[in-house]
């Protein structure tokens, strides 16, 4: 497989415990966890999906991917949203900013890794 | 010989020209033409009903049977007119600035308008006047039979006479005295009646006097001698019948209810009392002239037995004088109807309003409307009011059987109506008087003067037992009735006078000085008392003082510009004045005033001319009437700016809750979005782990000795998390229970380091004075020990030093005690400082980074410990300050 995803998140046990699942199924990881440069990074790597979380320190993982998607390159790029937030408000803001996958924390790991696994496939 | 019916057609006749006179003043005066009705001279003989059928025959009796005593009772109210200044202008003043209709109401609007004063002044002044009112029944219908006995026709029924005099002067005084209802009660026709009928007495005395003096004793030599011959010439006075007497008609000449009608309700204007003053003495003087002639001839002359009250009448007529004893009667029967018909009037009219009309109103209930209709009821009230007085006076004359001499009785009814003086004279010279001081020497005074003057004149047995004059009432020797207090041999009138006036002063003055006036009798006490100082004699506008122009610019400001110039044109074009400015003439004034009073109301209409014209100070009472009218629109006015500023308090009220509300609903959105994400984020690790833990094989030792460590410690962040939030929780509610203790700093802070020090992160260098941490504290321990634990936490977790270290200090200032703990971290930027101490405000990224729940707890157990935590940025570091309360405040608590 060999892709390549970018984990935006600035929890260092769970940025631990994905790049541990996408390691093990060959996936390429990179993290970033700052939320005001975010966008840049994601501009500049062009990852295969994003993984973007929600609360982030600088700039919000809603804005981030209304800024990502405002760029036509990236309209169809895959972005899997997690929250820890419970508020289904966030989720419709989400789906309307464009968002491929939305995951309330705490997940399950199989979740996570088969909608990375169906959002890469998709995007092919 | 004239017979009965001949004088009863003269009567009649004299009757209707009476009526003719008022009438046709009456018409004049309402037609404006009426000047000369008010004339000094007509002022001055409407005050002869000072002198009544008693002063017209009683006088003569009173001499042939007392010699001069009988000039007392024209002393007295000689020396009042005279001494008109001091007294009696005052008076006439009051009653016209207060438009006082009467006696009872002078005093009662002096004593703060108390209607109860106002009925006991009338009730006794009903009672005191009634047998003086059936005198002059009785006088006439005895000069009546006069002249019935020689006729020998069918004898007089005196009864039926009496009762036929009765009703005639009740007709007549109910004709003119309530034809109309003015506010000032004047009545122009009864008063020029009285006039006509005052010189028709005057010239019927001097007739019959230079009858006697010309005509029957031979002229004025014979008739001195005659005088000197007779026992009535020798002035043998007794000094305290003399005086008493002089100051008992003094007395009544002010106070009775009568006089104070013709006096001061019907006075139109004040400087008619000058001329009066020396011009009523003048007419007494001419009434009082030939009374001992009269007397003396009629002594000599008459039979012994007969009557000397009807020499008078009876010497004419032995002289065979049928025309002057006509006249001598006509004069007699002036006196009577003037006084009764004056008398009822002015009774009436107390009766009427401060006794039928209040009970009227009464019966009509609360919530009665006032409207037109109540002149109506006046009127009917004061005709019933009329009717009864007089019927009063023919039941009592009727039943008294008219024993008693004509001057006896007029006495007593003086020392009744006398005791009215001390209220009335006390409130217009004293201010300290008071309604209850005034009310107790009503009381007192006459109660004395019924027990001492008025029931034993009934003679002994009648209505007072002998016993009683003899040995007291109840058998109280000091309550003898002509020796009151053991004190006898005192002339029984004399007696009286002086007991009831003394003891009437005496509990006015007494009862006055021991009670305290209220406001409005304060204020009526001083408009009584300073009345010079207020109203002006002229109740007109001096119109020289004011200038059209100013008038002209505020009639502008009430009427409206357009309107205000037509008045003044149309009064302009009248007076034939080229332009808009008419000249100010009192009668313009007066249009004025009417026009304004339509716009403003009376008194603001009034004090505003007084303003303009100047030369008319505005009154209290102007001030007071004012302030009543604008009180009223200010009440209203008030009312609804309150309405309306309250609907805005309100209003504000509910849009200061709303905020409030919303303000709550979003810190609980954010509140709750906090929690989740903090709850969410330690499980999401914890799930996903043990996923990798259960769900891998093949995991080395190491991975899953470290992955088992992750899942352990954020589970223990999580349950630290729970226990801030609840701690926080419990701290916000107010719930926690402190556990005051005593212990020293150095103690706690020992403890809080070696906590802090326990769940090790990184190595902080503490720096302490243990010598400034001897200090005894009496608080909560273990709460002052969780705030420096998590201080120092902070510094161990956030100071990013090469060093870290941190510096606690204790300062004493006036023993209140501030504990601070200095870092050299990173200075927290200044915008995120005034957050440190909010829920959820992480300053840092740290891993080792809370949940931003400690400061905020940090707060809350400062605050419920009475001291408070403070943060102080500087360049090289933060500092945190815990300032606990001083030892004392805490013992004030």
């Amino acid at each position: 497989m060999g892709k390549h995803v970018l984990l935006v998140e600035d929890e260092t046990n769970i940025i631990e415990a994905i790049r541990f699942l996408l390691s093990r199924e060959g996936w390429q990881v990179d993290t970033h966890s700052d939320g005001a440069t975010a966008v840049d990074t994601i501009q500049s790597m062009r990852p295969d999906l994003v993984i973007l979380d929600y609360m982030l320190p600088g700039k919000s993982g809603l804005d981030i991917l209304t800024e990502v998607r405002a760029d036509p390159d990236f309209a169809k790029m895959p972005v899997l949203m997690l929250t820890a937030r419970g508020q289904s408000r966030d989720r419709e803001q989400a789906e309307k900013a464009g968002v491929s996958r939305f995951m309330t924390k705490p997940y399950s790991n199989t979740e996570v890794m088969t909608a990375v696994r169906d959002l890469v496939q998709l995007a092919q | 010989m004239t017979s009965v019916n001949q004088l009863i057609g003269v009567s009649l006749g004299y009757v209707i020209f009476l009526f003719a006179i008022a009438y046709l003043a009456e018409r004049a005066a309402q037609r404006g033409k009426g000047g000369w009705l008010r004339s000094p001279l007509v002022y001055t003989l409407s005050l002869s009903i000072y002198c009544t059928a008693w002063t017209f025959y009683g006088a003569v009796g009173y001499a042939a049977r007392s010699g001069m005593e009988f000039v007392t009772i024209y002393l007295g109210p000689s020396l009042v007119m005279i001494g008109w200044w001091w007294a009696l202008r005052k008076l006439v003043r009051i009653g016209r600035a207060q438009r006082a209709t009467s006696v009872a109401d002078l005093i009662s609007a002096r004593y703060g308008k108390s209607n109860l004063l106002a009925i006991v002044v009338t009730i006794m002044a009903v009672i005191g006047v009634t047998p003086y009112i059936a005198l002059q029944l009785q006088s006439v219908t005895l000069s009546l039979s006069i002249f019935s006995e020689p006729g020998g026709d069918a004898p007089l029924n005196q009864l039926i006479a009496g009762f036929w005099v009765a009703f005639g002067l009740a007709i007549f005084t109910v004709l003119f005295g309530t034809r109309n209802l003015n506010a000032n009660e004047r009545h122009d026709g009864v008063v020029i009646a009285i006039a006509v009928e005052a010189v028709v007495k005057l010239i019927a005395l001097l007739a019959v006097g230079i009858f006697v003096v010309w005509g029957v004793a031979g002229g004025l030599a014979p008739m001195m001698e005659q005088i000197d011959a007779s026992p009535i010439g020798a002035w043998d006075m007794d000094r305290s019948r003399w005086v008493a007497l002089t100051a008992l008609s003094a007395a009544a000449f002010l106070a009775l209810p009568r006089m104070f009608q013709v006096m001061v309700v019907e006075n139109e204007d004040e400087r008619h009392l000058q001329i009066a003053s020396w011009a009523f003495p003048v007419y007494l003087l001419l009434m009082s002239l030939f009374v001992v002639p009269i007397a003396v001839v009629g002594l000599d002359l008459m039979p012994a037995g007969s009557n000397p009250d009807l020499f008078v009448l009876t010497v004419p007529l032995a002289q065979g004088q049928v025309g002057l004893a006509t006249l001598s009667f006509l004069g007699g029967f002036s006196s009577a109807t003037s006084m009764v018909i004056v008398a009822t009037l002015a009774l009436s009219t107390m009766m009427s309003n401060h006794v039928v009309m209040p009970v009227w109103l009464n019966l009509q209930g609360p919530g009665a409307q006032v409207s037109g209709d109540v002149r109506n009821v006046v009127i009917l009230s004061r005709r019933a009011s009329i009717l009864m007085i007089i019927g009063l006076g023919y039941l009592y004359y009727r039943f008294s059987g008219g024993g008693s001499a004509l001057a006896a009785m007029g006495l007593i009814s003086f020392a009744g109506v006398a005791q009215f003086l001390p209220a009335m004279m006390g409130g217009i010279f004293w201010r300290g008087a008071t309604r209850w001081g005034a009310l107790a020497g009503l009381c007192v005074g006459f109660s004395v003067w019924v027990f001492c003057s008025l029931l034993p004149s009934f003679g002994p047995g009648a209505v007072l037992s002998v016993a009683t004059f003899d040995t007291g009432l109840f058998g109280l020797s000091w309550l003898r009735p002509q020796a009151l207090f053991g004190i006898s041999g005192l002339d029984p009138t004399v007696h009286a006078i002086v007991w009831s006036i003394t003891l009437n002063t005496t509990a006015f003055v007494i009862v006055s000085l021991f009670t305290f006036p209220g406001p409005l009798e304060r204020l009526q006490g001083a408009q009584f008392v300073n009345v010079f100082d207020h109203s002006t004699q002229a109740r007109g506008w001096d119109a020289a003082l004011a200038t059209s122009e100013d008038l002209l610019i505020m009639t502008q400001r009430i009427l409206g510009a357009t309107e205000a110039l037509d008045l003044f044109r149309a009064e302009a074009a009248r007076q034939g004045v080229q332009g808009h400015l008419p000249e100010p003439t009192p009668g313009f004034l007066q249009q004025l005033e009417r026009e304004l009073t339509g716009s403003v109301g009376a008194a603001t209409a009034h004090a505003m001319i007084s303003q303009l014209v100047g030369g008319a100070s505005v009154s209290v009472q102007d001030l007071m009437a004012v302030a009543d009218e604008s009180a009223q629109i200010l009440e209203y006015s008030n009312q609804l700016e309150a309405k309306s500023s309250e609907l805005s308090r309100t209003a504000r009220k509910l849009r200061d809750a709303n905020a409030k509300l919303t303000a709550l609903s979003v810190q609980k959105d954010a509140f709750l979005s906090q929690i989740s994400h903090e709850l969410r984020t330690p499980m999401t690790s914890i799930r996903s782990f043990s996923e990798i833990l259960r769900d891998t094989d093949g995991l080395g030792q190491v991975e899953k000795t470290k992955y088992a460590s992750i899942i352990h410690g954020e589970a223990i962040r999580l349950t630290r998390l729970l226990d801030d939030l609840l701690d926080l929780s419990v701290l916000e509610n107010g719930q926690v229970n402190l556990n005051f203790e005593t212990g020293t700093l150095s103690t706690v802070l020992e403890k809080a380091i070696l906590t802090a020090q326990a769940s090790g992160t990184g190595p902080l260098d503490i720096r302490r004075r243990h010598l400034d941490e001897a200090v005894t504290l009496t608080t909560d321990l273990d709460r002052l020990t969780q705030v420096f634990i998590n201080l120092i936490t902070n510094a161990q977790k956030y100071c990013q030093a090469d060093e870290p270290r941190l510096v606690i200090e204790v300062r004493q200032d006036d023993g209140a005690i501030a504990v601070v703990f200095s870092d050299n971290g990173m200075p927290i930027p200044p915008a995120a400082r005034a957050l440190i101490f909010e829920k959820f405000a992480r300053i840092s990224d740290n891993d080792e980074a809370g949940a931003g729940l400690g400061l905020a707890i940090c707060r809350e157990i400062m605050t419920r410990l009475g001291g408070e935590i403070s943060f102080q940025g500087g360049p090289s570091g933060n500092a945190f300050t815990v300032h606990l309360p001083t030892q004392a405040a805490l013992a004030a608590q």
